[in-house]
């Protein structure tokens, strides 16, 4: 099982995706996509042993939740602060200390924090956990390093074990 | 969209409704390019094109093309996700090159590593 199939999510969300990208699901398409699906885990296998362990499916969807209304409402914040005609807001550098260092996780949360306009992450201590963040909007320095380890990176560390 | 005109007007109305509000939203992350002063905060404006811009604008796409083939087409969800992806790693290479060449010249605004420093008295 494991020899042919070293990361069976990896490989199923290869194989729909090929046949998502062809719109049928016709024998010769999805043989071409399960060979592709196949050498797909294979590789990743070699580059990169050990396969993450996902948490409860309901800490997933309440992340994925979370993080569409952040977006949402982060949208329409910064069109705000595009369009407001004198200078109302207050941009700046935040710092903000991570327990979090599972690879994938960290690699999660960059995809999180670059989606939601208004925060940009630009670098990343790995050693001491140290994320350095530009935030377009800010309120106070503290409270964004809050939000930041209350929303995502707890339920991020409950989804990565 | 030769037959943009058959569709049914409960379904145009949102269609028309979707691809306005990403091109709008796409539109000021642009602007912003321009108003945004700072480098850093210039950084910020594009993110609204490639967050709930393209979710807009791939979710009239669905519904315009599932509603016209009579059928689900939802391989725009693949832009999606390819889009979210792969802009952390532009928006990072970006950054972390302004980061670099900024410390270099001894600017004073970004700080000197990841971990904060105790302002100097």
């Amino acid at each position: 099982m494991s020899r042919i199939l070293p990361h069976p999510v990896v490989s199923a969300a290869l194989f729909i995706m090929w046949l998502l990208m062809n719109q049928t699901v016709s024998p010769g398409p999805a043989l071409v996509g399960a060979v592709l699906a196949l050498l797909g885990g294979w590789a990743l296998a070699l580059l990169r042993p050990g396969r993450p362990r996902l948490g409860p499916a309901r800490a997933v969807l309440r992340l994925t939740g979370v993080v569409l209304v952040d977006i949402a409402r982060s949208n329409l914040a910064v069109a705000r602060v595009i369009l407001s005609r004198q200078k109302s807001h207050y941009s700046s550098f935040v710092h903000v200390q991570l327990r979090l260092r599972n690879p994938q996780a960290l690699a999660i949360l960059a995809c999180i924090l670059t989606a939601a306009p208004g925060t940009a992450w630009i670098e990343f201590d790995p050693e001491e956990g140290w994320l350095l963040l530009h935030v377009l909007d800010l309120p106070d320095q503290d409270s964004w390093a809050h939000i930041i380890q209350n929303r995502y990176e707890k339920p991020l560390m409950e989804i990565f074990p | 969209m030769s037959h943009a005109a058959d569709l049914p007007l409960f379904v145009a109305i949102p269609v028309a409704l979707l691809v306005l509000a990403g091109a709008v939203l796409t539109l000021i992350g642009s602007l912003g390019l321009i108003r945004l002063k700072s480098f850093y905060e210039r950084l910020h404006a594009p993110t609204l094109g490639t967050s709930f811009g393209i979710a807009c604008t791939l979710l009239a796409s669905i519904l315009f093309f599932s509603v016209q083939q009579s059928r689900l087409v939802v391989h725009e969800v693949l832009i999606g996700i390819l889009v979210v992806i792969t802009t952390p790693v532009t928006l990072m290479l970006v950054g972390r090159a302004a980061l670099h060449r900024d410390r270099q010249e001894g600017q004073q605004e970004v700080p000197p590593s990841a971990a904060p420093t105790s302002p100097p008295e």
